[in-house]
């Protein structure tokens, strides 16, 4: 059984072409995915994203259980509003999924986790959280939609009630905040994204979500699909759960370092192994590649490099760049000479640091 | 979906052939391939004078999402190829019965065509794919 959000007939109504993703039917375009990417880069664009699964955790001791459950640590949320990127990890360290978690008081934390691995996070987080007698409540009466582009904060800004404006104007990065918008409806706003653009996301209780995508629609911002959902985070820099990393894979073998927070004292699932890992040196490295001839790099296919093979996690034409990129798993060690099986042939690539854009420009060495 | 043009002829795989005035046989691919395939971003075309056989992959569409082979439904010589896609392969997408065509054959057993699908054939089956 495919589940719909409720824009589902407005994607429809917008000449969407459907697909499934998750077990969601959701918009992959609205007739050209290149279009609605440049569109981001370069304006402002929206997504529904409504299948993302919002949980709130309710309890005396929230942060205590998340301390334990994230490899962030959520003690860097000190602020209302506050958001971090974090991965939870299983208790041989692999990723169980990564998330986005935010901080409204130490009995009130929200989870934002992917659609597609809903059932086995709600499973792992609801089983934790007994030890802590934390509530995990998931929130289906919520969609949500997200703004991007060098143009998408002011658009919607320009939709909020007055005395809204200016506080959602000076939100910081990664930070979120309620306001009211069009019809005094209620908006959570999160300065958050996935496109490398700056932007909001949105959390909208389902019955305004139509009349927030039209109001959005009349403000000029333009409806984007998943297809350029992926091509906007894959040159952004960014991971995709299940194709990127998996619970096969160590946070340290997919860039993930960063996320994680080996700080004094906190006991989080995963953390012996990691630090296991880490002493022991990881064996693979996710590296970016350019394509400089033409053809595209995509998912599944062989890298050759001097230490061995690797293989193209995610892959894609980079509208940005008018070029192929890609992320790949590879050996770690000096790579040499690096080609890319593309059907048979093979084919040099380069390989570099990412992002590949950022703000709208490719990134230097790009 | 635009309409299908009724004097093209049509592989199961999508690909159209237009029997030229000339004897000559001009290929590309369909509106409904096009669409399925989203935002062609490259094209790999065969070499002029190049000699193909029927159903065999000559050519590959590369669209943002994926790779498709392309089929020739003639068999016979390659005497033109669209090097227009080189710089604007969006032309696909955009005209896939006109511009957007991919090479042309000189057919060495012109009885091939009557093998093709006819296009209310191919209508009917792409009803059918729907369901």
């Amino acid at each position: 059984m495919t589940e719909k959000t409720v824009l589902n007939a407005t994607h429809r109504a917008l000449g969407a072409r459907m697909v499934d993703f998750g077990g969601w039917d959701m918009p992959i375009n609205y007739g050209s995915q290149i279009e609605e990417h440049h569109a981001v880069r370069q304006d402002a664009g929206m997504f529904d994203v409504s299948h993302m699964t919002v949980v709130d955790l309710h309890g005396e001791r929230t942060r205590e259980f998340l301390r334990h459950l994230l490899a962030n640590n959520v003690d860097k949320l000190k602020a209302q509003g506050k958001a971090l990127y974090s991965c939870m990890l299983d208790e041989q360290g692999g990723v169980i999924d990564d998330l986005i978690v935010y901080f409204f008081d130490d009995r009130h934390f929200r989870l934002v986790v992917n659609a597609a691995t809903r059932a086995k996070d709600l499973a792992w987080i609801e089983q934790q959280a007994k030890a802590f007698g934390v509530e995990v409540k998931e929130r289906p009466d919520f969609s949500m939609i997200a703004v991007q582009g060098p143009n998408a904060r002011d658009k919607v800004i320009g939709l909020l009630h007055e005395v809204d404006r200016e506080r959602i104007r000076k939100l910081g990065k990664f930070v979120a905040a309620a306001a009211q918008g069009p019809h005094g409806m209620p908006l959570f706003i999160a300065r958050t994204g996935y496109t490398g653009e700056d932007g909001f996301e949105i959390i909208v209780p389902e019955e305004h979500a139509v009349a927030l995508w039209e109001a959005l629609l009349a403000a000029g911002v333009k409806p984007a699909g998943l297809g350029a959902r992926d091509t906007l985070r894959l040159e952004a820099g960014m991971n995709l759960y299940g194709q990127d990393m998996d619970e096969t894979v160590s946070p340290w073998e997919a860039n993930l370092g960063w996320t994680i927070s080996l700080d004094e004292g906190r006991d989080f699932i995963g953390r012996k192994v990691l630090e296991a890992q880490k002493a022991a040196g990881v064996k693979r490295v996710m590296v970016g590649l350019v394509l400089d001839e033409k053809g595209v790099l995509r998912h599944g296919q062989k890298v050759l490099t001097a230490n061995g093979e690797g293989e193209i996690l995610s892959g894609s034409f980079a509208p940005t760049l008018n070029k192929a990129v890609a992320f790949a798993r590879i050996p770690a060690g000096e790579p040499g000479e690096v080609r890319v099986d593309i059907r048979g042939r093979e084919v040099p690539v380069r390989v570099v640091k990412y992002p590949f854009v950022r703000d709208g420009k490719p990134c230097e060495g790009i | 979906m635009s309409e299908i043009p009724g004097d093209l002829k049509f592989l199961k795989s999508h690909e159209w052939a237009r029997a030229e005035d000339n004897g000559n046989v001009r290929v590309g691919i369909s509106d409904h391939a096009q669409g399925q395939l989203g935002d062609v971003v490259y094209v790999e075309l065969p070499e002029i004078g190049a000699s193909v056989q029927v159903g065999h992959g000559v050519a590959t569409v590369e669209s943002v999402k994926a790779a498709s082979d392309i089929y020739t439904p003639v068999s016979g010589e390659i005497v033109e190829v669209n090097e227009a896609l080189a710089d604007s392969p969006e032309t696909i997408n955009e005209d896939a019965y006109g511009e957007g065509w991919l090479f042309v054959v000189k057919p060495s057993d012109r009885a091939e065509l009557g093998e093709l699908l006819d296009a209310d054939a191919y209508a009917e089956q792409l009803e059918n794919e729907d369901h």
